[in-house]
């Protein structure tokens, strides 16, 4: 299958390009951009004019919910969900049931994405077995079955010795560790941000410092073990700050922010709306501002979508009985222009937080339209608005708290490895 | 981003298009007029509760589900007794005992009342907001009262403590009131300073070691002490509130002893207050933890006209509520 | 159409109430018209006996359909009613459905021994079987009509006249 796409703005913020210029797919891979190779005869033409040409975009955190939660979404509909909103690759979390701990487990997963033929799926094997915090897993092996990185997903070491082996073992393969900082104690129970409208409605808090407090532990316990780190979806200004010094000091560090916690704050809990309860909690307005700036000057390298589809019988209890999490597949890019709009970050930076940064943090040669890389191409319509509704969302999970809204940024040919596998 | 017009924030689930209450959820937000509006109304049915026949027709053929999701014989009494006041029926479900322990959503139970014809529904759950969720449910002619959710809101505890403090003193715009205790876990206290605040009382106070205030509390419109010598002076009004068994070891709390010393309302520390001060609490009391019997029992303590007030208060609540 | 002056019609009524009520009498009003009438019946014709006051918003008919009314004023009977001679007076007399509203609220205090009504206007149009022993004046209003008893500052009563 050759592809010619036409006429559209690509934008590849690796190589600095932002021009109308043509790009070329032939056999999975980009084989030109501007000039077409010689001889290239396209079985299809795209016409982009208007659109923008870019790598897809790759999650740093999706949970496709397989295996054991099917019920609240299945690999087939996510991967569908994943691709209409234009991402190409994306990391799992190893918090399914079981959780990621073993090979064959990875082997199933990576098997049955590959099967659908959709976006490239990275799994995060777990750091430690069952998630329990007490013993390591096999990480050698697991590599070797697919995975990319280790973490605890949702769940805290509280040993810090266990943690600090666990970073010492994974640094001695020069395996990175991802982990979502939050002190067990201080987030047992909670479930919205410790501020004004937690006091307001009632709700048990966590407070800014149960992210602090771990993201000191964890830069403390890195340097320690000399192992790499990425932090994920951090949610206070404060640890924000913490970052900001930590690379300062040379750290091997990175992190990054889910598209929510870009744009929402506590304020958006309204009245208790269980959409916006998510975890990490959603928290001041100032956190919020903290978030955006470190996205603007680079201490928060990434985007995610930090898409966790949930069941409508787990959201509609009361909020602080409702299960965290909001889908965000299809609302990546969206979010994220409007990001950029809003601080006057221009495209291909803007699109950098989703296509080169979280490439660089996964080590994959990818979101990038050199000739020679894997064709991963999203074409996007950046004017168009769509309305955030149920109907509008090929995913499982329906709930979000950006539902009603209406949002800017329309993902219009999907290519995976130079297949088109999703056109709107 | 275009906020559509029904995004949650943007309107007030209490009040319906004409801004007349449709359910009673929270003091927050409600204005100044349909509180006062409450407590008059109340006064009308004071006079109905003391005669020989305690019951008006208003709300006959209606109705009302006591829907009790965490026990509590105290308050699902005095709705029990407002409600049949108005000649409403009156049907009580411990849900805590049946269909949820089955696995039945509250939703779930919710849908089954209405199909049996509920008008009213009171709501006693141990989650916050779990009131508002089935007021979003349930069909436009059911109204939803809160009779307590989670650490939240208990709305008609705070009208009641309104109807009490303005029948000894009159006017709110001229005085100072101290809320005792443990306001992190409190309903009642989340309630009372919105219902204070609202009716314009000028100086609101909270009193309570570090550990039992949410964090930014003064952002309700309170100022915060930590020794009660310095909190009572010149009070008007002390809302004591109930401090509950399993906070007292732990955490948050060394001893029940060690509070009572230092946050225990005594004779002496009442003295601290204004010679006209009255004393309340939401009850049930912990007598020697809270509050010291003398002070409990003694002439300055509106406990339990209180409790009678509740009563007027509920019928108005549930009147105005079934007419709207 | 011309109202009745409201001073000389309530004289009118005064005059018929004035021989038909004893010391015994409790004059109870409506509020808030018949309240301001029961007041003064008592001081024009020097009654001793007892004064009451209704509100029958909790007893009124129309709550399904209209709610509440949004000024409900406080009910009184300080006497027991039981075995009483009962004077109810009313400002305009209609449908009725006022009256027997209060006549409810009355029986839910005892059992009186008579009640008798006082109204200062008799528009018709009645809708239930009540009539009024004591009339002021007799005024015939289209049904879109209706009248209002006001009182200034000095006590003078008037009546006004309402399109709907």
């Amino acid at each position: 299958m050759k592809i010619h796409i036409k006429n559209g703005r690509l934008v590849d913020p690796k190589h600095g390009v932002d021009a109308v210029r043509d790009l070329y797919i032939a056999a999975g891979k980009i084989v030109g951009n501007d000039h077409a190779p010689e001889g290239f005869h396209a079985n299809r033409v795209i016409n982009a004019s208007g659109l923008v040409v870019c790598p897809g975009f790759i999650d740093l955190s999706a949970r496709l919910r397989e295996p054991g939660f099917e019920y609240k979404a299945t690999l087939e509909s996510e991967m569908v969900a994943a691709v209409a909103g234009g991402i190409t690759s994306l990391a799992c979390p190893p918090d399914t049931d079981p959780p990621l701990d073993e090979p064959g487990l990875v082997e199933m997963l990576k098997h049955r994405a590959r099967n659908l033929n959709q976006a490239h799926v990275y799994p995060i094997g777990a750091l430690t077995q069952g998630l329990n915090g007490q013993r390591l897993t096999e990480m050698a092996e697991l590599r070797d079955a697919g995975c990319v990185a280790f973490s605890q997903a949702e769940i805290p070491v509280a040993d810090h010795s266990v943690l600090l082996r666990a970073l010492q073992y994974a640094a001695t393969f020069g395996f990175k560790v991802w982990l979502r900082p939050q002190d067990l104690g201080l987030g047992r129970d909670g479930v919205a941000h410790d501020g004004e409208v937690a006091t307001r409605l009632g709700l048990a808090a966590i407070p800014a410092c149960a992210e602090t407090i771990a993201v000191s532990t964890i830069l403390l316990l890195a340097r320690e073990a000399g192992c790499g780190v990425h932090l994920c979806r951090i949610s206070s200004a404060e640890a924000v700050d913490m970052i900001r010094g930590a690379k300062a000091r040379g750290m091997a560090i990175t992190c990054d922010v889910s598209a929510n916690h870009v744009h929402l704050s506590e304020m958006d809990i309204g009245y208790f709306d269980s959409n916006a309860h998510l975890m990490p909690p959603l928290r001041s307005l100032r956190d919020r501002d903290g978030l955006r700036t470190g996205l603007a000057d680079g201490i928060i390298d990434a985007v995610c979508s930090d898409h966790t589809p949930v069941d409508e019988d787990a959201k509609q209890v009361p909020f602080g009985e409702a299960e965290a999490g909001a889908t965000g597949l299809e609302l990546l890019l969206p979010l994220t222009l409007k990001w950029g709009r809003e601080s006057g970050v221009a495209l291909a930076r803007t699109l950098a937080k989703i296509t080169t940064e979280p490439a660089r943090i996964l080590g994959l040669d990818a979101g990038h339209l050199a000739p020679g890389a894997t064709a991963d191409v999203c074409v996007f319509d950046p004017e168009a608005w769509w309305k955030v509704e149920p109907r509008a969302l090929r995913s499982q999970g329906k709930n979000t708290p950006f539902l009603g809204m209406e949002l800017q940024g329309k993902v219009r040919h999907t290519l995976v490895a130079g297949h088109l596998v999703y056109e709107a | 981003m275009k906020r559509e017009p029904e995004a949650p924030m943007s309107n007030n689930p209490q009040l319906d298009a004409e801004g007349q209450l449709r359910h009673l959820l929270t003091i927050e937000g409600l204005p100044a007029p349909i509180l006062t509006q409450i407590l008059d109304t109340a006064d009308s049915f004071v006079s109905v509760t003391e005669r020989e026949v305690k019951k008006v027709p208003l709300l006959r053929g209606k109705t009302v589900f006591n829907l009790f999701f965490e026990p509590s014989t105290r308050t699902r009494t005095t709705f029990e007794i407002a409600a049949k006041r108005l000649s409403a029926d009156v049907i009580n479900l411990n849900v805590s005992t049946s269909s949820q322990t089955k696995g039945e959503t509250l939703l779930d139970t919710v849908a089954n009342l209405s199909a049996m014809h509920a008008d009213m529904f009171v709501v006693r759950h141990a989650q916050s907001g779990a009131p508002h969720l089935i007021a979003r449910h349930v069909a436009p002619e059911i109204h939803v009262i809160n009779a307590g959710d989670g650490r939240h809101a208990h709305p008609t505890q705070a009208l009641l403590d309104m109807y009490t403090i303005r029948h000894y003193k009159k006017d709110f715009r001229a005085l100072r009131v101290a809320i005792v205790g443990d306001v992190l876990h409190s309903r009642v206290a989340r309630s009372q300073i919105h219902a204070l605040t609202t009716l314009g009382v000028p100086e609101v106070r909270v009193i309570a070691p570090g550990t039992l205030l949410p964090s930014q509390v003064e952002h309700l419109g309170v100022h915060v002490y930590h020794d009660m010598a310095q909190g009572l002076k010149d009070v008007d009004v002390l809302l004591m509130l109930r401090l509950q068994n399993e906070r007292m070891q732990g955490a948050l709390l060394p001893s029940p002893q060690e509070y009572f010393k230092n946050y225990g309302l005594t004779p002496e520390k009442l003295a601290l207050a204004r010679p006209d001060a009255i004393v309340m609490h939401p009850g049930p009391m912990n007598r020697g933890v809270e509050i010291d019997s003398a002070v409990a029992d003694g002439h300055q303590s509106v406990i339990l006209p209180q409790v009678t007030f509740g009563i007027a208060v509920r019928m108005a609540v549930m009147s105005i509520l079934a007419g709207n | 159409m011309q109202l009745p002056d409201a001073e000389a019609t309530f004289r009118e009524l005064a005059e018929k109430v004035r021989g038909a009520v004893t010391r015994e009498t409790a004059l109870v009003g409506i509020h808030t018209g018949g309240a301001w009438l029961a007041e003064r019946l008592r001081e024009d014709l020097g009654l001793s006996g007892p004064l009451g006051t209704l509100d029958v918003s909790f007893y009124r008919d129309d709550f399904d359909k209209i709610g509440l009314h949004r000024d409900v004023k406080r009910t009184a009977i300080p006497f027991d009613v039981a075995g009483r001679d009962i004077l109810l007076v009313d400002d305009v007399l209609y449908t009725g459905r006022t009256i027997r509203a209060a006549l409810n609220e009355l029986f839910d205090y005892g059992r009186p021994a008579r009640v008798r009504l006082a109204a200062l206007i008799d528009r018709g149009g009645r809708e239930l079987p009540i009539a009024a022993e004591f009339i002021g004046a007799e005024v015939a209003l289209a049904p879109g009509q209706s009248v209002e008893l006001l009182k200034d500052a000095k006590g003078k009563l008037s009546l006004q006249l309402h399109h709907d």
